[in-house]
Parts: structure tokens; sequence; C-alpha cells
């Protein structure tokens, strides 16, 4: 059995009187790529900030291979291997590719002087690892004149740098034309191969259908349906289940939604 | 959109190329666009330069000018240098003025009480660095507006030193005859020799700015703290050290204010508030963070410095110079504009 890198049990969170998460199961094994769907008001954001550290849960436990976390933040969850690519608010837009790149860990020697040549090399490598590489900028280009598609590029190449075990994508491919979304699913299939786990968050189903081991269906806080690829029959299937959900009708639900964990 | 964007010969349009296309290959090219505000600056002062020497060549020929403006500007430098930070990293300091006469003081004190002027630097430097603490953990920490705290502060210090001191300014004639006189601030060759400090200090700071890490997480702090806060750089901590950093530079300025004129005055640094804050966003620094040009900050004291001196070194009356003044930092700002117009 693949190793089970995290898990949450029993996840809630109340803000005032409103239920965003009423108790949710998830977990991600090791290499396993996650799709985790849900309408607007589902809870994905909730459960994303959740493993991010940065909202604390109102109850519930987190675990960490295995071993239950005690006072889960946003260093616990960096300390997880967790990280997170926040839709729109990744990037400090003003600033190189570079810096965005290293935000945080930047390659200094001593006094803390950067190392500016070596972080340009790196970064070019590893845009070249994901396939993300131009004639028209450089690593040293400031972020603001890029694209959505290319932006998302940077950010994504900061969660390799930083060597993430498991890597949170927050609508990745939401704003991004058709040969984007391919690099992007190219890049999350490389992650894979090399042991790492990816959260992929979406609200195109064909999307996360497309590169999803697992789907994890969030419905008003609640997870409504957790089946592996195998036991979906298609993407169409999975729609309709997830619309059955949404307004639910008189026959019986298809045959999907009756695969637990 | 911006004016380094030459003709297209091969198709390119400029939009896709964008000011880094392929020119950016070019490292004349790039440096030039990397240095656009600094650089604008700079053109600003040439333009001025060239008007007030049209107007009266025979004065702006003589070193005589250029000296006497040499002699102050070091002050202007220490404390415009880190309020780039400050700003940079999306806050702003109005308590350096006080911080500044505040720094002096102590130097003051230590001197007059017969301590070596080196040992006096150390104390007001320490000062400094610790009212910038005082006044950044404040602002930072009960999340204050940095506008109206930094301003509060700065009339609270000016007022403790009116209190203690009664007015009464501190005449330091012992330091006329010091070693610290000559390497601070007296002629190499008819060259002030506080202005190879000021330019020392500029140049580490640059440094600073683009090639440390204090630098270059200052810049992100001022552009995005969620995301920089979410990438594990303690928002706060960044934010206080500019603080601290003002207080530096402010008490460097008010130790070398002291030793250029012998004297410490109660009201030291209280007129230094809006010319130095202008030299920041005439150097090209924008007001709403995240970047922000140290050696245009430098060029902007400058050109500040400059204009009072020139205005009647040009044959204007005194009456003239805050009408230039007002001027060249609105034509500043409007210039700026262009090269700030791609961050946005």
């Amino acid at each position: 059995m693949a190793e089970r890198l995290i898990e949450l049990r029993n996840i809630r969170k109340s803000f005032g009187r409103v239920d965003a998460l009423g108790g949710v199961n998830l977990s991600v094994d090791k290499g396993e790529v996650v799709g985790l769907i849900g309408d607007n008001g589902a809870g994905k954001s909730t459960l994303i900030k959740i493993l991010a550290g940065v909202v604390k849960p109102t109850s519930g436990q987190i675990l960490v291979r295995g071993n239950p976390v005690s006072g889960w933040n946003a260093a616990r969850s960096r300390d997880a291997g967790i990280e997170t690519v926040f839709q729109d608010r990744a990037l400090a837009v003003q600033q190189s590719i570079v810096r965005n790149i290293f935000m945080g860990r930047e390659l200094a020697g001593r006094f803390g002087w950067l190392k500016l040549g070596r972080e340009v090399r790196e970064a070019e490598r590893l845009m070249r690892e994901i396939g993300f590489t131009s004639r028209i900028f450089t690593p040293r280009s400031i972020v603001a004149q890029l694209s959505g598609g290319e932006r998302q590029g940077v950010a994504i190449a900061r969660a390799i740098y930083n060597e993430a075990d498991l890597i949170i994508l927050d609508e990745p491919t939401t704003a991004l034309s058709l040969a984007e979304t391919s690099k992007v699913f190219h890049f999350v299939r490389q992650v894979k191969a090399s042991g790492r786990s990816i959260l992929f968050i979406g609200h195109n189903i064909h999307h996360v259908h497309a590169i999803a081991d697992r789907f994890v269906v969030l419905d008003r806080g609640n997870v409504v349906l957790d089946a592996n690829r195998a036991d979906v029959r298609s993407a169409e299937a999975l729609i309709a289940f997830m619309e059955d959900v949404a307004h639910p009708r008189t026959t019986l639900p298809p045959s999907t939604a009756a695969s637990p964990r | 959109m911006t004016e380094f964007v030459g003709p297209e010969k091969d198709g390119t349009s400029a939009t896709d190329a964008g000011p880094l296309g392929r020119r950016a290959e070019h490292p004349l090219w790039r440096f030039a666009d990397a240095n656009r505000a600094p650089l604008g600056t700079l053109a600003v002062f040439v333009v001025m330069m060239g008007v007030f020497l049209a107007a009266n060549p025979r004065v702006f020929s003589e070193w005589n000018i250029y000296r006497s403006v040499l002699t102050t500007l070091p002050v202007a430098l220490f404390l415009v240098v880190p309020l780039v930070f400050v700003v940079t990293a999306g806050e702003i300091d109005l308590s350096f003025p006080a911080t500044m006469g505040f720094s002096a003081w102590m130097f003051a004190l230590a001197v007059q009480a017969g301590f070596s002027p080196y040992l006096g630097a150390v104390v007001g430097i320490a000062t400094g660095m610790v009212l910038g603490l005082i006044v950044g953990s404040i602002v930072v920490y009960f999340n204050l507006s940095s506008l109206v705290a930094t301003l509060g502060m700065n009339f609270m210090l000016r007022g403790v030193i009116q209190i203690v001191t009664e007015g009464k300014s501190i005449a330091l004639t012992s330091l006329a005859h010091s070693s610290a006189k000559t390497i601070f601030s007296s002629d190499v060759l008819d060259v002030p020799t506080q202005i190879f400090w000021g330019f020392a200090f500029v140049i580490f700071a640059a440094f600073l700015f683009n090639r440390h890490r204090f630098g270059a997480q200052v810049k992100i702090v001022g552009d995005n703290p969620d995301s920089a806060s979410q990438m594990g750089i303690d928002v706060n901590l960044v934010r206080v050290k500019t603080f601290v950093f003002v207080g530096l530079g402010a008490a460097l300025a008010g130790i070398f204010s002291t030793m250029i004129n012998f004297t410490w005055w109660p009201t030291a640094g209280d007129g230094y508030l809006l010319p130095a804050l202008a030299s920041v966003f005439v150097g090209g620094t924008p007001t709403w963070g995240g970047v922000g040009t140290v050696v245009g900050g430098a060029i902007g004291a400058l050109i500040v410095s400059f204009i009072q001196t020139g205005v009647v070194g040009a044959g204007l009356s005194g009456f003239y110079v805050q009408f230039f003044n007002g001027l060249i930092i609105i034509l500043s700002l409007v210039g700026h504009r262009w090269n700030q117009a791609r961050y946005r």
C-alpha cells in the first residue's frame, strides 16, 4: 500500500453559526494526484487554507505520514512539505521571476549577500524543467509583464524549488489556454513521477478527470464522493453525479457514488 | 508604452516583446531598462543644471556653489536613502527629524561630557537605532497607520527634547580640533570630506537594496505581504528593520550636521521633513510600495538640495525657491508615471 502522506480526520470549521466544513475526511498518498471538485461555497477554499495552515480548523485531526500534528499552522504545514499555489495571490508581481521563485529562500552567501548569478541559473533550470521557456522573457523579467498562464508557471517552479511533497494547485488551469493547460498537465505528471503528490482543485471537471488518480467531491462542507479513477467511468459520469448532488433527482445516482474508500 | 521601445523592424510587436524583449539580451539595454527610474531622475538633474548654467554661466562655472551644496548634501543623503527602504516596504516614517535631533543630542551630550567624538557617535547611532526600533514596533505590532503614528512620534520625541533642554542649544567647540572632525567634516582638495561618507553610504545602501536578502525581502513585503508571509518571510520583522535603518540614517545625519556646525540645536532635523520626503519621490520611488530606487533617491536629494542654491544663484530672489521646488516635484512625478506604468 502506498505511503499515506497526509490525512485530515473529521475536520470541522465554523464561521460563527455557518458550518463551512462539517467533518471532512481527506487523505493524499505519496505520488498520488487527487482531484478536489466542488461548487462555489462547497468548502474547497476553506479546506485548502486549513491544509496550508493559514486557517485553523474548529475541530479535527491532521496526520502527517501517520503521525498526528498538534498546533497546526503555516510553519508546520511547510515543514510537512505542503506548498500551496493560491490562485492569483501567490506572486509579488512587481518583482522579477527570480525573486518570486526564491521568495523567502533567497540563495545568499555570507552576511546575506545574494548569489544572483546562481539564482538566475537555477531559475532557468527550473523553468526549463516544467517547459516554461520563452524568447521573450528571462528570469529577470518582471512578473507583471507575464500572462496569467506564465504566472502559474512561476508559482509552480517555485513549488518545485521548495521541494514540496504535496503541491496544492488552486484552480491552476482556470485562466489558461489549451496549450498552457497541457503544459500544467505535463508538469503534474512529472511531479507525480518524481514521487510527489498533487492536490488539484478545479471547476473544470474535464480537466480534473484528465489528470487525477482519485476524485473527491465536496458539497456544502461535506465529502459526498471519494472515488478512485478506476471506479469513475468517465468525466461525463462525474458531471452527472455533480449535477445530481446540486439538484437531486428522483432517480438513483450513478453507481460511481457507491464506492467508499 | 515605454520610451525605450524602438522601431519595429522584424515583425515583433512592441507589446509582444515588452520592455524586456530581445533587447533584454543586450547588457546596455538591460542596464538602462533596469535603471529607468534613477536614469530619469538623473535626466531631470541634468536639465535643471543646464537651465541654471544658461541663466547665469558665471556663478555656475565656479566651484564655490557646488562646494556649498556638497557640504550639506550628505545630511540629506543619510535621511533619504533609508526612507526609500521604508516607502518600498509599504510604510512611511515621519519621525526621522526628531530621531535625528534626539540622536545628535545624545552625541552632543557625550562630547560635551568630555568623551571622544567616536564614542559619542556610537552613542548617537545606538540612540537612533533604538528609537527606530521603538517607532517601528509601535507602528507594526500595534498595527497602526505609519503615516499618523510616526507623525505622533515625531511630535513626542521633539517634545521630550524641548522639555529637557528648555530650548537651549549645545556648543561643541572642542570638536573643531578633534581628529573626528578631520576625518568626517573637513576639506580635501577643496572637497568637503563628508560627501565621501555620504557617497559610501549610498553605494552600500544600493547594494543592500539590490543585492542583499534584506533589500529583496523589503521589496517583496511592500509588493505582496500575504504572499511574503506565506513563503515564510517574517513580514513584521522586515518592516521593523526598515524603521531601525531610518533611525540609523537619522542618527548619522544628526551627528554629521552637528559636526559641520560645532553646535547642536534643539530644532536639529526639523527642516528636513518635507525636503527629504520629496527627494524620495522625486527620485522615482513610487508611493505604493514594492519597488524603489536608492540611487534615484540620492539624485533626488541632490536635485532638492540644488534648487535653493540654484534659484538664488541663477539671479532670482529667494521667493522663487518654493515655487521651483514644487515645479520639480510635479514634473518628476509626471515623468516617473511612464516608468512605473509597467508595474501596474
